[in-house]
């Protein structure tokens, strides 16, 4: 039971883009798709059980001063590990992610979960930590991406559902729409938590 | 001729923040104020600088050379940490004055991804190391722009009525969206 609450807070009530506004770079930038979004996601849900599970493992050892740059370095080595995966089995999906995979290091919320959970707690929490809130990222992600493919390229998942030739709302794709998107997808949130609390 | 293309390039036609998405988080967290903007983007361009040009360098002389290129992440996160470290070390001894004015903001960029981002984006270009710094200094100019017409229009903001859901973040973001229409209307120039 209590498991299923650390895993299930990382998908609204500390939902990581909507409800702290972490992880804002790749949010916007790989959202422009459906696909892009979700394999953003899943990386980064890689990287956070790999780095809450070693770390966890290894916190009676870290020293304390010296404990940011290790998880930094553990991190890393974990970001290494599913950049170089990814190139060698999805090779279009990790060409399209470009910069951002490399990026994951410092993505906030990994960080943040290191710090503020996984060096606290025991290994089987901040495995069920780090799952829940990277499978809330990667679904707010993958939210964000379909709902901007949907109105940009008129296309779900690059499953296109409009005859050929119709004209879509292009800005949605475009970096602008990316702010503009998330923008009123968080006031959503605002006013449904407003009103279920 | 290729270095004004740099230049203008880095600052209007793919600006860092607003059409590259790097470095966002202190571009809403900093930006309320046009004075704190002003800080945060000084410190940038200082170790924005410096970092592409140690990273430059490491790539070019160490990981190519031993044939490891994927030790890159963790090398140039190291090298940006304790560049930082060391950077808030010497201004406090050195020139007291600058510490002042930048010190809150150096623990921050650690975490600032447009650091770590330009480095990545150097060593995946042709550019020599002089193009290299270059790129660094007028993207971290580039930054500058967007931080301080952002937290200009943040400060105005204020004074008018906001929905109460659109309070904060959402209203943040949707005027970053704007901000980011007007700037494509630089794309295509380069």
């Amino acid at each position: 039971m209590k498991l299923w609450t650390e895993f299930s807070k990382g998908f609204f009530k500390e939902n990581a883009v909507f409800v702290l506004l972490l992880g804002m770079c790749p949010t916007l930038a790989v959202t422009g798709s459906a696909i892009n979004g979700l394999g953003m996601g899943l990386a980064t849900t890689a990287v956070l059980v790999g780095s809450n599970l070693v770390i966890s493992l290894l916190k009676r050892w870290i020293p304390d001063k010296v404990r940011i740059p290790v998880f930094i370095v553990v991190i890393a080595s974990f970001v290494t590990i599913i950049d170089l995966s990814m190139a060698a089995y999805v090779p279009d999906l990790h060409k399209a992610l470009g910069i951002f995979i490399p990026l994951i290091v410092v993505n906030c919320v990994i960080l943040g979960r290191a710090e503020a959970f996984a060096s606290k707690r025991g290994v089987m929490e901040s495995l069920v930590d780090g799952l829940g809130m990277g499978l809330g990222f990667a679904f707010a992600l993958t939210l964000l991406g379909s709902l901007r493919e949907i109105l940009g390229a008129g296309s779900l998942f690059g499953w296109s559902f409009l005859p050929e030739g119709s004209t879509t709302i292009l800005l949605f794709i475009l970096s602008p729409g990316a702010f503009i998107t998330l923008g009123f997808l968080i006031a959503l949130i605002n006013v449904m938590r407003r009103r279920f609390a | 001729m290729s270095i004004f293309l740099i230049i203008v390039g880095a600052i209007f036609v793919n600006n860092i923040v607003l059409m590259q998405f790097l470095g966002i988080c202190p571009f809403l967290g900093v930006s309320t104020r046009v004075k704190t903007a002003t800080g945060m983007s000084a410190a940038v361009l200082f170790v924005m600088t410096l970092a592409t040009l140690i990273t430059f360098l490491i790539q070019k002389l160490l990981l190519i050379p031993l044939h490891i290129e994927f030790m890159q992440t963790v090398s140039y996160i190291l090298v940006i940490a304790s560049l930082v470290q060391m950077v808030e070390l010497i201004l406090k001894k050195v020139s007291p004055p600058l510490y002042q004015a930048l010190g809150v903001f150096l623990p921050l960029i650690t975490t600032n991804c447009a650091i770590l981002g330009v480095a990545v984006l150097v060593s995946r270009s042709t550019f020599n190391l002089v193009e290299a710094v270059v790129f660094a200094i007028a993207t971290a100019i580039g930054f500058a722009l967007a931080l301080v017409l952002f937290a200009g229009i943040r400060e105005r903001l204020e004074l008018y009525e906001v929905p109460e859901a659109m309070k904060g973040a959402p209203i943040a973001l949707i005027t970053a969206g704007l901000l980011s229409l007007a700037f494509q209307g630089f794309s295509g120039m380069v």
